[in-house]
């Protein structure tokens, strides 16, 4: 199965009672690259946080690599997330560890080779552009240099799968397109990426296949799809 | 899986690292288990002692029915049967005179010479020991046999038992109350530190589990840091557990010896007490610890 993710009548009830999602079903194969459109409060962050197993679906079932991980045991979520990267509109980077130590950390929590984890950091600071900021910290970027900072870090373990939340929600326009240009460069090598986004102007510019969600369910499913809101 | 030695380092490292970050905190919580731990090596230094004394007491037992030195072979055989007729005596045996004295003179130990003349002329009667099955059976037994014929006397320490086990249980309930009290403070404390090391750290733990890491990974420095202060708050109550027993049994161990009583030797007392304070600081220290990481797990 190239299914990087499927999920079957995928249902979210929050313990408060509101029904973040009704019913979604759904699959996107391995390499595509994916909008999450709607308006705020559709679902968005739900869905995207089922995949990284933030959260159980309260009915459904979500394949990752072909594996259910609805009822996945909690000692295996750690190995679920090694094969996803994760991206948050907030970059979430340590203040206190530079670009380098920044990304590096997330091999020396899995337990990577020393010699390993120097070749894959200067890797994929190159690929994002920022191999001449390596000593910088946090604080001395700009907003796009340390969202590019987080993305290196989410796919320095080389995931399928990235996910990203509103990841140029911070960010001008302009530092966007960077930010854009780098998913694009991640998808090129093969890695599947799920976007939740607003963001209209990138979404018509750049056509990939485009999920609408409407109060938890996908209104609609379009390749090559345009953003469709006038928000 | 054995974890690799390069990761264990980390941990160390992290752990020892937060310690010095939150000086003041981690010197409060590892008072608290000193303070705690001198309290409970104290009691339990006292108490085990006393535990010994009863139980060397109890073992001991038995009723003494001493006999009439007049009294023929077989008037001596009839009683025997008599004796063990009585309702829950368990075991009668005879001692002679001069294994009574025998007895006495091991059991009084050094001071064994300045008793050299009793051997000369015995004043012990030959006497039949009898066990009961049950401590408690001694007074009835004791008061069937004093009205046997050609017996002159009947002897048993069972006041002194009584005594000395209601004392050890009230000592031992207050203790344990007063024990448990403490340890709790300080398994709060230890808690409360390693939570405010948590905290400051929340970030790093959220980004750590997002990219994958095991909750055990995310575990170990904060276990690591929790055993450190149990074990460190355990050295001081150690120090002071092998000098006051030092002191006690070397001035009092004699005068008590006086008394037919036994402490616990020196050596295995401290000992035992030092492993066993070891174990319940580091048991305090991972307990707290464990359970303040359990809650921020949880991402
Ligand atoms: N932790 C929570 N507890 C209860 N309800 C929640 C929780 N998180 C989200 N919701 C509700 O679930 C619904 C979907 O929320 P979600 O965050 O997925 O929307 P979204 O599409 O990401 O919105 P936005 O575009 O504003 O980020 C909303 O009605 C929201 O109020
Ligand atoms: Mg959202």
């Amino acid at each position: 199965m190239s299914d990087a993710i499927v999920m079957q009548n995928v249902w979210k009830a929050y313990p408060n009672g509101v029904m973040a999602l009704n019913g979604i079903d759904l699959s996107v194969k391995q390499g595509e690259f994916v909008y999450i459109v709607g308006p705020s409060g559709a679902g968005k962050s739900t869905f995207i946080k089922m995949i990284f197993r933030e959260l159980k679906p309260t009915r459904g079932k979500i394949f990752v690599n072909s594996k259910n991980i609805a009822n996945l045991r909690e000692r295996q979520v750690p190995y679920l997330r090694r094969k996803i990267g994760i991206v948050f509109q907030d970059f979430r980077l340590l203040p206190k560890l530079t670009v380098y130590e920044n990304v590096a950390f997330a091999l020396e929590v899995i337990e990577e080779h020393p010699r390993q984890i120097k070749k894959r950091v200067m890797d994929v600071l190159d690929l994002v552009g920022l191999k001449h900021k390596l000593r910088s910290f946090p604080n001395q970027l700009s907003g796009g240099e340390q969202q590019r900072v987080s993305i290196a870090r989410s796919i320095v373990n080389r995931p399928p799968v990235l996910i990203a939340d509103e990841p140029t929600g911070n960010l001008d326009p302009e530092t966007s397109w960077q930010i854009m240009d780098v998913f694009k460069r991640i998808n090129d090598q093969g890695t599947t990426i799920i976007m939740a986004t607003h963001n209209r102007d990138i979404v018509n510019k750049v056509r990939h296949r485009v999920l609408a969600l409407e109060g938890g369910m996908i209104v609609r499913d379009q390749q090559e799809g345009d953003y469709g809101y006038e928000d | 899986m054995a974890m690799k030695i390069r990761t264990m380092r980390r941990h160390v490292n992290e752990s020892f690292k937060s310690l010095g970050r939150n000086g003041w905190m981690t010197f409060a919580s590892v008072s608290a288990v000193t303070v705690s731990l001198v309290l409970v090596g104290l009691f339990l230094m006292v108490m085990f002692n006393l535990n010994k004394i009863a139980g060397d007491i109890e073992s001991d037992v038995e009723v003494r029915v001493y006999l009439d030195q007049s009294i023929s072979q077989s008037e001596q055989d009839a009683l025997a049967t008599e004796l063990k007729g009585i309702k829950n005596v368990q075991e009668v045996r005879f001692q002679s005179k001069k294994e009574g004295l025998n007895n006495l003179l091991e059991s009084l130990g050094n001071d064994k010479k300045s008793f050299t003349d009793l051997q000369k002329e015995n004043p012990l009667p030959n006497a039949f020991i009898l066990k009961t099955k049950q401590p408690e059976q001694t007074i009835a037994v004791a008061k069937k046999a004093e009205q046997l014929p050609n017996v002159t006397d009947v002897r048993y320490g069972k006041g002194t038992v009584e005594r000395l086990f209601s004392f050890i249980r009230i000592a031992r309930n207050v203790g344990i109350v007063l024990i448990l009290g403490l340890l709790f403070t300080s398994v709060f404390l230890i808690a409360n530190t390693i939570k405010l090391t948590i905290v400051a750290r929340r970030s790093e733990i959220e980004i750590m589990k997002l990219v994958g890491a095991t909750n055990a990974f995310v575990r170990w420095p904060y276990f690591i840091e929790g055993l450190v202060m149990g074990v460190m708050g355990s050295i001081l109550p150690i120090v002071l557990v092998m000098v006051v027993y030092r002191l006690a049994y070397y001035n009092l161990g004699g005068d008590l010896q006086q008394m037919f009583i036994k402490l616990i030797p020196y050596h295995t007392m401290v000992t035992n007490l030092s492993l066993l304070l070891v174990a319940i600081g580091a048991l305090i220290g991972v307990w707290g610890s464990l359970n303040s990481v359990r809650k921020f797990l949880k991402v």
